[in-house]
């Protein structure tokens, strides 16, 4: 090898811009789901089993369907996060780069806050988009449809949200999967409660401005807060093993 | 003399119930290389965690530039390179993404004049011309950890925290390495490194750790 081996640093910006770090995370992330594409269909797949086995289940009248089904697609939203999150920071965590990120100028809850995002536009946007045809299938109205879509909107990446922290706090455990759940699943019913009763109001024709109004203070406090507790975890469990 | 660049004060740490450092005082002053040796399990690795930020499960004070360390953590960090045994280098990725992305946590901006051509370069020099595309995962294991090592030649760091950056690696890599560590001190850096290797440098003192009971010697 003929090349002078020499060291030539590249210049670092002086004060790197926040929003850099966690464009530079989400560009990653999203370039690696692209790569690795079964980990973005599993969670798809999984939310239409689950909602096309009810009415296989509990029979294919239309009233029973229509009664069950803005319940039927939450739960079924709310446990393809919950699958789906574990391996959020899982990788980071065995290949070493999250001690990598952990050791970056940057603030690490801005970091932890770009793989959420890009975790939640792999897994959730794919659910949102098929949710219209699946509660087609369950016989709702238009309007129910549109407020479905509201809600999931609104709903998953708080949804998002609380289970990255409990991804977090577990990531230094070797088993971490059964807790993750018993960590989010109670944070998970405020936004289960307020996104199914948006649904039925919808299907009843009664106002649900109400509720969804609620589902936006809820990811609007998800934004503020969760990315600050997703740091800290991270932290703590890197730090500490 | 100039200002050390790190300093410990009475560092200690102890884990399951095994004191692995006991008071350790030690200065590293810019252009200065220490080799850390001990035995498997003496605390090699642990020290470095302890020192670049990764563990909190130690007493003592940690200094950078006179400074406390948790006082100046964000310049600390983006003059600190740290290498360990689990190298942070995605296997879906290929070896420019992988530098391009580690550049940008330490606040490279990527629109940064020449960038790409830097980084070849890098790849370049630790023999992985023509491979810059290609998926990590179809790489061997060596050329795996060169794609880590290119990071020594392009990431902007005073302070090198090499956590047996031989593994894998062949006998004129290791030769290269050698050469690039030397250099990087002459350059006024410095570098911590841990290795079974006999390093073959001008200037370097060791930190020998391991003699039981915590105690260590610097020579």
């Amino acid at each position: 090898m003929a090349d002078p081996l020499v060291s030539q640093p590249v210049q670092a910006e002086e004060v790197p811009s926040m929003w850099s770090g966690m464009l530079a995370v989400m560009k990653r992330d999203l370039l690696i789901a692209f790569r690795q594409r079964s980990d973005m269909v599993n969670p798809l797949f999984f939310f239409i089993m689950v909602i096309a086995l009810f009415p296989l289940g509990i029979g294919p009248e239309p009233s029973t369907l229509q009664k069950i089904g803005p319940g039927v697609i939450w739960i079924a939203a709310l446990l393809s996060t919950l699958l789906s999150v574990d391996s959020l920071f899982r990788q980071d965590f065995d290949d070493g780069s999250l001690e990598l990120a952990l050791l970056s100028p940057q603030p690490l809850f801005v970091l932890a806050f770009g793989k959420v995002i890009a975790h939640w536009l792999v897994t959730a946007i794919p659910l949102i988009l098929v949710a219209p045809i699946l509660s087609i299938m369950l016989f709702m109205d238009g309007d129910t449809v549109k407020v479905t879509l509201y809600s999931l909107l609104l709903g998953t990446p708080v949804l998002s949200m609380i289970s990255a922290i409990g991804a977090a706090l577990t990531v230094g455990l070797r088993k971490g999967g059964v807790l993750v759940a018993v960590i989010a699943l109670p944070l998970y019913i405020p936004v289960l409660i307020f996104g199914t009763s948006a649904v039925e109001a919808a299907s009843m024709t009664l106002p649900y401005a109400g509720q969804l109004a609620y589902l936006a203070a809820f990811l609007i406090m998800a934004l503020t807060f969760a990315p600050f507790a997703i740091g800290a975890a991270l932290r703590i469990s890197v730090t500490s093993q | 003399m100039t200002t050390a660049l790190l300093q410990t004060v009475k560092l200690f740490c102890e884990r399951d119930d095994r004191v692995l450092i006991r008071d350790l005082d030690f200065t590293l002053h810019p252009g200065e290389v220490m080799q850390i040796e001990g035995p498997n399990g003496s605390g090699k690795t642990t020290l470095l965690r302890i020192l670049c930020g990764l563990s909190d499960d130690y007493e003592g004070d940690i200094r950078w530039q006179g400074e406390a360390r948790h006082q100046v953590d964000s310049r600390f960090r983006s003059d600190t390179l740290y290498f360990g045994h689990l190298t942070g280098v995605k296997f879906s990725l290929s070896p420019r993404e992988n530098l391009r992305w580690i550049l940008q946590l330490k606040g490279v901006s990527p629109k940064l004049a020449g960038l790409d051509e830097r980084i070849d370069q890098a790849l370049k020099s630790v023999g992985l011309h023509s491979y810059e595309d290609v998926p990590v995962y179809s790489l061997s294991a060596g050329q795996k950890r060169r794609v880590a090592l290119a990071r020594l030649f392009v990431e902007p760091a005073r302070l090198w925290v090499l956590d047996e950056p031989f593994t894998a690696i062949d006998r004129k890599g290791v030769e290269q390495l050698e050469g690039l560590i030397q250099s990087h001190a002459e350059m006024g850096g410095s570098v911590l490194i841990t290795t079974h290797h006999a390093l073959e440098l001008s200037a370097i003192r060791k930190l020998q750790l391991g003699l039981g009971k915590g105690t260590w010697r610097i020579h």
